[in-house]
């Protein structure tokens, strides 16, 4: 069947009703998500730490929404027995429920050291940090966007693009091992920074994930390719001093 | 898929007249194909209500048949053991191969077909006899069996009907005597009783409570051991726990036929999601 085409009401009414309220529930976890990202990183990019806390507190938001999609699906699953893009759009947000937690965790973790980043001197431009949290924010948001319209070839735009991603990364952890040969009281930042960029690249996996599980609940097929990945600061070494 | 058991040595041999084809890979199921549907075309009168069917039973596996009311199904169901021939007007065209033979050809030796196919029907149907000679008298009708051979016949189709330890005591007393789930199963035994090929369930369970569902969907997967199985039914999620394969039909065309997992996860056309997913028309 062609995916994008809107399906006919369910001959039950209460049935779409909670789909679209799962879709909702989706939508609304996302934007919360994409928040957290959001202010994670203008609190890292303005040392501002009020605002780190507030990511922090507000994970907790994150974290009850996941519990409620996740019960609102294992009820579905018992009470409808959906089968078809029913079933698998409900095995996606479960899925996407999970991997927008993950996100909210990343985002916290980023906020904290945010914190501790505030109160040491700046370290380097940061350019390279706003130009990834940018990246994954497009690309989490598409992410979201490509869930809640059925949209498979968004999401297979989303699927391919965090390539540049890991590429941003693998400069950032240049950078910071340069400056921690540099001086050795650099260390505490960098290693900090290091994390943010981890978690940030981390967040783009996942905003991958979800595109993932969008292929499959609009296809019925997950993606034959292998994804294009860039990360390759595992085989990273210090430049000779 | 679970590697085929070997059939009894008291079944009927089969003979390898379709040893050599495969069943269709769409259908994504692989092994010997045991009845083979082509082109087949049905008419009420002037009323063409099967349009040009193409599909396999593949040997000793389920296909599970859905669809809405009239869409077709019960009507296939009736020409496998050409059932219509009873009714005046009712006319196939096409091919339905049976051991490299067209059960359509008016030639074919129709008692001799429906040994070879038999069927159960929605509400339990037993002789107003015993529960013996209910099973005894479908053998009559195909062979003559001396007594031993008779009462050793009797236990093992009520055995193969998960029924034998409940009515060994009282095989001398009335079929009526027992629960629509036991009469069931009794009208099951009585179709194996005659070492059938291909068993054909038109809505087995449709008249029996969850529990004598269950007992009778357990039976059908141990039948396939031995038995190529078609069920028509109403319930998708009894097509989705039995069949292997699964057939959707509507307005008289077969619209799309695949594993079952295949089918009731992603189907690939847009009636038989509508049609899985309740949103039809």
């Amino acid at each position: 069947m062609s995916p994008n085409e809107p399906m006919p009401e369910h001959i039950v009414r209460s049935y779409d009703e909670e789909l679209r309220r799962l879709r909702d529930m989706i939508t609304r976890m996302g934007g919360l998500a994409e928040l957290q990202v959001a202010d994670s990183t203008n609190a890292l990019l303005e040392r501002d730490s009020d605002l780190a806390e507030e990511v922090v507190r507000r994970d907790a938001q994150l974290d009850a929404l996941e519990r409620e999609i996740e019960t609102f699906c294992i009820r579905l699953i018992a009470l409808r027995q959906p089968v078809g893009a029913d079933l698998r759009l409900i095995v996606a947000a479960l899925k996407v429920a999970h991997d927008l937690e993950r996100i909210g965790d990343y985002a916290r973790n980023g906020a904290k050291r945010a914190i501790v980043l505030a109160q040491q001197p700046q370290l380097g431009s940061l350019n390279g940090f706003t130009r990834m949290a940018r990246m994954v924010q497009e690309n989490l948001q598409g992410a979201i966007d490509a869930l809640v319209q059925n949209d498979a070839e968004l999401a297979d735009e989303i699927w391919a693009a965090d390539e540049p991603v890991d590429e941003v990364y693998n400069g950032i952890f240049r950078e910071m091992l340069t400056f921690m040969m540099e001086d050795p009281r650099n260390i505490t930042a960098a290693t900090h920074l290091l994390f943010i960029a981890k978690n940030l690249e981390r967040i783009g996996d996942h905003a991958t994930n979800i595109a993932e599980t969008v292929q499959y609940a609009v296809r019925g097929e997950t993606s034959a390719e292998e994804r294009p990945k860039g990360d390759t600061s595992s085989y990273a070494v210090p430049p000779p001093g | 898929m679970p590697p085929l058991s070997e059939s009894p040595a008291d079944l009927p041999k089969r003979n390898g007249a379709f040893g050599g084809l495969k069943v269709r890979e769409s259908a994504g199921l692989n092994g010997d194909i045991r009845v083979q549907v082509k082109n087949l075309d049905f008419y009420y009168g002037d009323n063409k209500a099967l349009k040009n069917i193409n599909f396999d039973l593949p040997d000793r596996r389920v296909t599970g048949m859905i669809g809405p009311s009239g869409c077709g199904k019960s009507t296939l169901l009736r020409v496998l053991n050409r059932m219509f021939s009873l009714y005046p007007g009712q006319r196939a065209t096409g091919e339905v191969l049976l051991d490299n033979r067209n059960i359509l050809d008016d030639s074919l030796d129709i008692n001799d077909l429906r040994a070879k196919v038999g069927m159960v029907f929605q509400k339990p149907t037993p002789f107003p006899m015993s529960i013996r000679d209910n099973i005894a008298f479908g053998i009559n009708l195909h062979e003559r069996l001396p007594k031993a051979a008779m009462d050793e016949r009797i236990e093992w189709a009520l055995t193969r009907a998960a029924l034998w330890g409940e009515v060994k005591d009282r095989l001398n007393a009335s079929a009526m005597g027992l629960s629509g789930g036991q009469q069931q199963r009794l009208c099951i035994a009585r179709t194996i009783a005659v070492r059938p090929e291909v068993i054909l369930f038109d809505e087995p369970t449709s008249a029996l409570d969850p529990i004598s569902t269950l007992k009778v969907e357990e039976l059908i997967d141990e039948l396939k051991r031995d038995f190529t199985i078609a069920i028509v039914t109403h319930n998708m999620q009894q097509a989705a726990r039995c069949a292997d394969q699964v057939a959707f039909f509507y307005l008289g065309e077969m619209i799309e036929i695949a594993p079952a997992a295949d089918l009731f996860t992603a189907p690939k056309e847009a009636k038989t999601q509508e049609y899985i997913t309740g949103r039809f028309g």
